[in-house]
């Protein structure tokens, strides 16, 4: 799954896809979710390659939450979904 | 998050041996095979791993022969709004195990997490069902060696997480750090579900591994 901002720059909201840009999506800690099975889900959802997931992941582990997508709130909105259809618990925010 | 899939006390491969039910054969892993999956399950693991995604899909609104998800109402989900994959639900689900499978997408806005699983829940039950139903449809209930393709183990692989979050709640997992089970009293029946709930974080694990 993308989630570069450039695609989803619509010309006719293009004022509101600018200020809605700094979107983010977030993955809290979760004492069931094994971190072998985190790791390869951020693999999985976005293509990271796994010392990203794995860094991601410890992030999530250790600071209680991890950014772990950015761009316009409908892609996040897209990535949490598909991160909760995993199990993973994860929320849409306008900023870190 | 846990780590505890493996190595840890408990470890269902230390009890391969027991004489009880689930010693008939050796605690079921997974392993890789030419383009997918492989593992053997005994009968009694086969039908807890069985029981347990069942009763998940049924919560989740399915009917577990049909895997039919009914409506908001109650009804068979032909109406208008559920044919456009809309929900009248706005609010998370009381039942907290539901609440952690179908969990709000906005911490501190509440229309707004209300108008995404209007949108959304309806799909995201429909997909957690259909993992399940993959489970049920490729584990027999005899057990035996099951193989399954990529795209199957995967749905597995979610059905389970599903079946371990829902175990987590139901056992009071709260803590990264707190031995799972630890404020409950032996004679509880949920007790029998903590050596159960280690065991699933093995399964799960094994085939994160054989699918990495």
């Amino acid at each position: 799954m993308s989630v570069s901002p450039a695609e989803v720059r619509s010309p006719e909201t293009g004022e509101e896809t600018e200020r809605d840009l700094p979107w983010v999506t977030i993955v809290w800690n979760d004492p069931v979710n094994l971190m072998s099975y985190v790791t390869y889900v951020f693999q999985t959802v976005f293509g990271y390659a796994k010392p990203k997931a794995e860094k991601l992941m410890l992030d999530v582990h250790h600071k209680g939450r991890a950014v772990v997508s950015s761009g316009a709130r409908e892609s996040m909105e897209r990535d949490a979904e598909t991160l909760h259809g995993f199990g993973l618990w994860a929320t849409v925010s306008h900023d870190s | 998050m846990t780590g505890q899939g493996h190595g840890r006390d408990g470890d269902p491969d230390q009890q391969d041996n027991d004489s009880t039910e689930r010693g008939e054969v050796p605690v079921a892993r997974f392993r890789a095979s030419q383009g997918g999956v492989t593992a053997r399950f005994g009968a009694a693991q086969a039908r807890i791993v069985r029981d347990l995604v069942g009763q998940v899909a049924e919560l989740l609104g399915a009917d577990p022969e049909t895997g039919e998800v009914p409506g908001p109402d109650g009804s068979d989900g032909e109406d208008l709004e559920a044919s456009f994959g809309l929900t009248d639900a706005t609010e998370a689900p009381r039942d907290p195990v539901l609440a952690r499978l179908l969990p709000d997408a906005y911490r501190d806005d509440p229309e707004a997490a209300g108008e995404f699983r209007r949108y959304t829940e309806l799909s995201l039950r429909d997909g957690k069902v259909a993992a399940a139903r993959t489970v049920l449809g490729t584990l027999p209930a005899r057990g035996g060696r099951i193989r399954l393709s990529q795209p199957d183990a995967e749905a597995w692989l979610r059905a389970l997480n599903d079946v371990r979050l829902a175990l987590g709640v139901r056992l009071g997992v709260t803590d990264d750090f707190e031995e799972v089970g630890n404020g409950i009293n032996p004679a509880d029946p949920r007790a029998a579900y903590v050596w159960v709930y280690h065991w699933l974080a093995y399964l799960q694990e094994s085939l994160v591994e054989a699918l990495s």
